[in-house]
């Protein structure tokens, strides 16, 4: 057994290949989805034009401008330069004060902005949209305070909980432990236990001493390892690098994600019972794993969004049971008896994933 | 050693898959120290004769006891007394040699003094010393096919199934390999082998031929040739199998018996 073990480490340490998506990925992916794909907008170049120029709109264009989303690149001087500004491309917010601002503000209690926003991309047009109206707002608000008006407008208050700051590495950072931890337990178990058989080493194996239940240990038990090893790494950059906290118990959550690792070493023996070759293994596990855990689990695009047949599609996704588990321990910081349904519902899955491959493999040896 | 211990006993064994009958009543015993020659065109039921004999599946009927035991209700006492080699050479290309005997002396229990004692001794035997560290993809095939052998042979069997070993080999080393063979039989291991060369069915003490499912002649190829009035152990196997000999490997039948499986 010892030496099976041993065995299968030598596998992965001499595949340069295997060794760069068991430890690049995880460092990759994270930083990638931290830094890089980010939902929060910094330095977003604007341009303003300013009919007015008065005290309040100098003022106004500086609080925009320090905010540190905003990036003033260029004062319009009229309205003929706006459509060439955007056709630039660079641009992806006018500011537009009408003329005498300050004026009307005082005098009719209300003056007009325009925003004009370069909507080829909704997302960004739709936050800087929102990130102007704020600051905006926020002016207006200290203004009223300061001169003891009464204020009129009805006040919205949100407030974000769980994640106040709207940070994308909280969403991201579940949804990559379980992108990983699907890739290297599933995917690498398939294509090594198939790289077996089609090496014919496997029949050597299965006409040893051995019994099949210590040929599966043997072979899951080094991914087990390293995929738990990503974890920690994984963990470690979230809380460290990204300052992510761990509200919850850290035992339960490595816990959880222990079970998870089984059912995904579960489903990738199945693919490798129903797959002959590494390609084929391969292809199953990247139609099969990395796109539905990707799309369809809640990781990037809302569930709740989604038409009701890809809802339904999605309630077989173990991963979006396990997103909700790990989001539910790292970010508010409950424990089991909220989610003892969704820790349920994975555990039955790995049992059924194990019979399926149990019978799978008794057929093959008939 | 007596000769008449039989080492494999098959008793009217039986195999079909659905409607098709792999194994038809097999009938043959195999002697201590013996080396067997299991003859037969691809599809001829060689294989699954094999996986039975070597406990990976079960008979639908009939017994086959190897090494003492029953194969179907002791698949495991089975294993551990049989050494196995197919074609593919079932060596990992991305470990050492050591690392090969290692592995395999692992699997079958061996401790770590007796692995070393027997790796000396096998690369000593084979001349290869100077291989002990290489990575068994720097190595040649012929070379590959006899540390093979001798990591099949390394817990000591009493039989050991030889499925096809010297496919895609060049004739001196196939020499050379037969040569291993001969000492191991001689030690008292049996050797049971598969083979599309009829040269070496010649090398083997005695023969089987089997046709669609059936042991069609059995007996030293001496007495098959003079049985069948040929010369060589290639006519005799031409008149039984009926159909013309397949090259080696990867021959045109291979389909044909796939189609028989399925149906």
């Amino acid at each position: 057994m010892w030496a099976f073990i041993k065995k299968e480490f030598f596998h992965i340490f001499r595949d340069y290949r295997s060794m760069v998506i068991l430890f690049g990925m995880p460092i990759v992916q994270v930083l990638l989805f931290g830094f890089a794909i980010t939902n929060e907008i910094n330095d977003a170049q604007i341009a303003i034009l300013d009919h007015s120029k008065d005290v309040v709109t100098r003022e106004l264009t500086q609080k925009i401008v320090s905010s540190n989303y905003f990036l003033l690149v260029e004062n319009l001087e009229s309205n003929n330069q706006i459509e060439a500004e955007f056709k630039k491309g660079d641009i992806k917010q006018v500011v537009i004060f009408e003329s005498g601002f300050a004026r009307k503000l005082e005098k009719e209690g209300k003056a007009s902005i325009q925003l004009l926003l370069d909507a080829s991309e909704p997302n960004t047009a739709n936050m800087l949209n929102a990130y102007t109206t704020g600051i905006i707002n926020t002016y207006s608000m200290q203004k009223m305070i300061n001169s003891n008006a009464v204020p009129l407008s009805i006040q919205v208050d949100s407030k974000m909980l769980f994640n106040p700051e709207l940070k994308s590495v909280y969403m991201f950072v579940p949804g990559v432990i379980t992108v990983l931890l699907m890739l290297v337990s599933a995917m690498m178990t398939s294509i090594s236990i198939t790289r077996e058989k089609e090496l014919g080493t496997m029949e050597a194996l299965l006409v040893s001493p051995l019994k099949p239940i210590q040929i599966i240990i043997g072979k899951v038990t080094p991914y087990v390892l390293l995929s738990f090893i990503n974890l920690v790494v994984i963990l470690l950059l979230a809380k460290f690098v990204f300052l992510m906290p761990i509200r919850g118990s850290l035992v339960l959550l490595l816990a959880e994600c222990l079970l998870f690792i089984v059912m995904a070493l579960a489903l990738g023996i199945l693919i490798s019972t129903i797959s002959k070759t590494q390609q084929q293994a391969m292809m199953m596990s990247m139609f099969a794993l990395m796109l539905p855990t990707i799309l369809l689990s809640g990781f990037i695009f809302p569930i709740e969004n989604m038409p009701l047949i890809l809802q339904y599609i999605s309630h077989l996704m173990p991963p979006k049971w396990f997103i909700i588990i790990i989001k539910n321990i790292m970010l508010k910081g409950v424990g089991i008896s909220y989610f003892w349904k969704e820790t349920l519902i994975i555990a039955f899955m790995t049992v059924f994933f194990i019979g399926m491959s149990v019978k799978k493999f008794k057929i093959r040896l008939e | 050693m007596n000769k008449n211990d039989h080492i494999i006993e098959v008793r009217d064994l039986v195999k079909r898959f659905g409607s098709f009958t792999a194994n038809d009543h097999l009938n043959f015993t195999v002697s201590k120290g013996e080396i067997f020659g299991f003859l037969g065109a691809n599809g001829a039921g060689k294989t699954t004769a094999i996986k039975i004999l070597s406990g990976l599946s079960k008979p639908t009927s009939g017994v086959a006891i190897v090494a003492g035991f029953d194969v179907a209700k002791y698949p495991n006492k089975v294993k551990k007394n049989i050494g196995y080699m197919s074609q593919h050479f079932s060596l990992y290309d991305d470990m050492t040699v050591k690392e090969n005997f290692r592995f395999y002396g692992g699997i079958f229990g061996l401790s770590r003094k007796s692995i070393r004692e027997k790796t000396e001794y096998y690369l000593e035997k084979l001349k290869m010393q100077n291989f002990r560290n290489m990575l068994l993809k720097q190595i040649p095939l012929g070379w590959k096919q006899k540390l093979a052998f001798s990591v099949a042979n390394i817990h000591e069997p009493a039989v050991v199934f030889l499925d096809e070993p010297t496919g895609g080999v060049d004739p001196i080393t196939r020499r050379q390999f037969w040569e291993l063979i001969y000492d191991s039989a001689d030690k008292g291991t049996t050797v049971f082998v598969t083979t599309h060369y009829m040269d070496e069915a010649e090398y083997c003490e005695r023969v089987s031929i089997m046709s669609e499912g059936r042991i069609e002649a059995i007996g030293s190829p001496g007495k098959l040739k003079e049985e069948f009035g040929v010369n060589t152990m290639d006519e005799v196997f031409v008149q039984i199998a009926r159909t013309p000999l397949d090259p080696p490997i990867g021959g045109t039948d291979r389909g044909n018996s796939f189609k028989k499986q399925v149906n």
